[in-house]
């Protein structure tokens, strides 16, 4: 990815001041690492800031550095591409709570230890305040429009809601104004499995030796079947064999979908901090974004001029559809101008992360006005 | 407006500039758009079909993707100067409680409709005794989306029953107007403009 026509560039940024938490904390010179793609203009209108979902980082579009694989979202930005970096100058930050190069229960404390469990609980509130003042250090009035799938959505809600004079539009993909109680007991089976291994310690697994990789990886395993369809991973394995021609009776991986999913949940602990998916879930559940304000979605978008657009994807059972339209009514109801659509695409809640020319469609009209 | 369907036409003609519209069964966005290049109207749609929302979408239009029988309760009162239901009242399920609907939204409501009073639809239930496929009713009975067929005169008994009044009514035989006195027998479609 070094190709200069990208504009590719990679950084990462102080706050000035202390970050005010919703939890009553606040956090003082906390780090945020981002990636942009494209120029930024003059008079810096045409910034698009992209949130990145629970398990990525800012790494959207130049390859991965732990795992070399491209951009999470590199088939959709680009030059040319549906998010045109001729046009738009896109930051994508990665999270407060993360672990490629933010501040998070990885780094270190004042003391000189990692924060570990010491680290105070977040919100998703919390992480768009934080990107926020990095707008501010860019000296970014207003966006072009706000963007993110899954926990990027909720950023993208969040940051419409809370700042809406700082974004001309939001685009929210397969996502929610709220978690579900389904939602919340899918990720608390994720942070019991990493706790309940015993070289998590209480989060302190930092000071040598491997960390609670076995509890992470079933954890992504859990969570990874979350971001699928049925029909996905019955077309993808159906109760084929895994190298073999008949079944062991024992326990190895004697199904594919078992050694995909192994797979899966290993190669996911060499690339994230098993504290950060604790903090990182916990403030995926703790979002409700009609509860920070008085109990009334459509209350969350009464000082918005923002346009909006929701898509969500009928195969994806982590955020259906009905959190989408939820959003939309609440949207009509504030008399925002908004559009919805559900489209039709068989690859579950990671449908948004692949090919869906219907969504590249949607994507490009509504981001192009 | 050249490209509009007649019966869009005669809505688009006949929204007052500036004002704010509801367009319920929008379709592919012609009359949204139309309404907001051509009128600075500030134009919203529902749409059932998730492919005509994308291209509505990719006009750079305000559309969510609903049913007008079950989704329109989610809309306040009175949040728009007109609700408009082109070519849509004759597939929902209840015509009588989505008009409610319309005028509870809308100050104001168009609703355009084929008229299943017009003579070839007579003759051919009365010679061949069977359901019309025409022109603009081109699907046989087993597939058509009309499951409500209505009339000119059944459509002005509802509206009486219901207490609306009739601001306006247009009449089209293929891209003609005609008159209200033979629109019974001789309109393909009718075009109605209500209020509460």
């Amino acid at each position: 990815m070094s190709d200069p026509a990208l504009n590719l560039n990679h950084a990462s940024q102080v706050l000035s001041a202390p970050l005010r938490l919703d939890g009553g904390q606040s956090l003082d010179g906390v780090c945020l690492a981002y990636e942009t793609c494209g120029r930024l203009n003059a008079d810096k209108s045409n910034a698009i800031l992209l949130f990145h979902a629970l398990t990525m980082d800012q790494h959207v579009v130049s390859d991965h550095p732990k795992t070399g694989k491209p951009g999470w979202w590199q088939k959709s930005v680009g030059p040319g591409k549906v998010i045109d970096t001729n046009r738009f100058f896109v930051i994508c930050v990665n999270v407060l709570g993360g672990c490629m190069g933010s501040t998070g229960p990885a780094s270190i404390a004042a003391d000189g230890r990692p924060w570990a469990m010491r680290f105070p609980v977040i919100t998703i509130r919390d992480m768009v305040r934080a990107q926020v003042a990095l707008l501010d250090a860019f000296g970014i009035d207003q966006v072009h429009a706000v963007v993110g799938g899954s926990m990027g959505g909720m950023q993208a809600l969040s940051f419409a809601a809370n700042w809406p004079e700082r974004t001309r539009a939001a685009l929210v993909i397969a996502s929610t104004a709220r978690h579900s109680a389904q939602n919340i007991a899918f990720h608390e089976v994720g942070r019991q499995a990493i706790m309940a291994d015993p070289k998590w310690r209480g989060g302190d697994y930092h000071a040598g030796g491997k960390g609670p990789e076995n509890g992470l990886a079933v954890a992504r395993m859990a969570a990874h079947i979350t971001y699928l369809s049925e029909a996905g991973l019955t077309d993808k394995f159906g109760r084929r064999l895994q190298d073999r021609t008949a079944k062991t009776f024992g326990f190895d991986a004697d199904f594919q979908v078992e050694s995909y999913l192994r797979h899966q949940g290993l190669s996911f602990t060499d690339r994230f901090d098993a504290n950060s998916y604790l903090y990182i879930t916990r403030a995926m559940d703790y979002f409700d974004l009609a509860e920070e304000h008085g109990g009334k979605l459509a209350d969350a978008f009464a000082g918005s001029t923002a346009r909006f657009c929701l898509i969500s994807f009928d195969t994806d059972w982590l955020y259906p559809t009905a959190e989408s339209r939820t959003i939309a009514h609440a949207l009509n109801a504030a008399g925002a101008p908004v559009s919805f659509v559900e489209l039709s695409a068989p690859f579950g809640h990671d449908s948004f992360l692949l090919d869906v020319p219907a969504q590249d469609r949607v994507i490009a009209g509504f981001l192009n006005q | 407006m050249n490209a509009l369907r007649p019966d869009l036409a005669i809505i688009a003609a006949n929204v007052a500039p500036g004002c704010r519209v509801l367009d319920v069964g929008c379709g592919d966005g012609a009359l949204m758009a139309a309404l907001r290049d051509e009128r600075g109207i500030d134009a919203r749609g529902m749409e059932l079909d998730p492919h005509n929302v994308a291209l509505c979408v990719a006009r750079g239009l305000s559309v969510i993707q609903g049913d007008a029988d079950s989704d329109l309760v989610e809309y306040p009162d009175a949040g728009f100067d007109y609700a408009i239901l082109s070519q849509t009242l004759q597939t929902t399920k209840r015509p009588d409680r989505v008009l409610d609907e319309l005028l509870r939204i809308g100050r104001k409501a168009f609703v355009s409709f084929p008229n299943f009073a017009h003579w070839r639809v007579r003759a051919s239930l009365m010679w061949h005794g069977r359901m019309p496929v025409t022109r603009l009713l081109p699907v046989a009975w087993y597939e058509t989306p009309n499951i409500h067929h209505v009339t000119v005169s059944d459509f002005r008994d509802l509206v009486r029953a219901r207490g609306l009044t009739v601001e306006g009514a247009w009449f089209l035989s293929g891209d003609q107007r005609i008159s209200a006195a033979a629109a019974s027998w001789r309109a393909e479609h009718a075009v109605f403009l209500l209020s509460r």
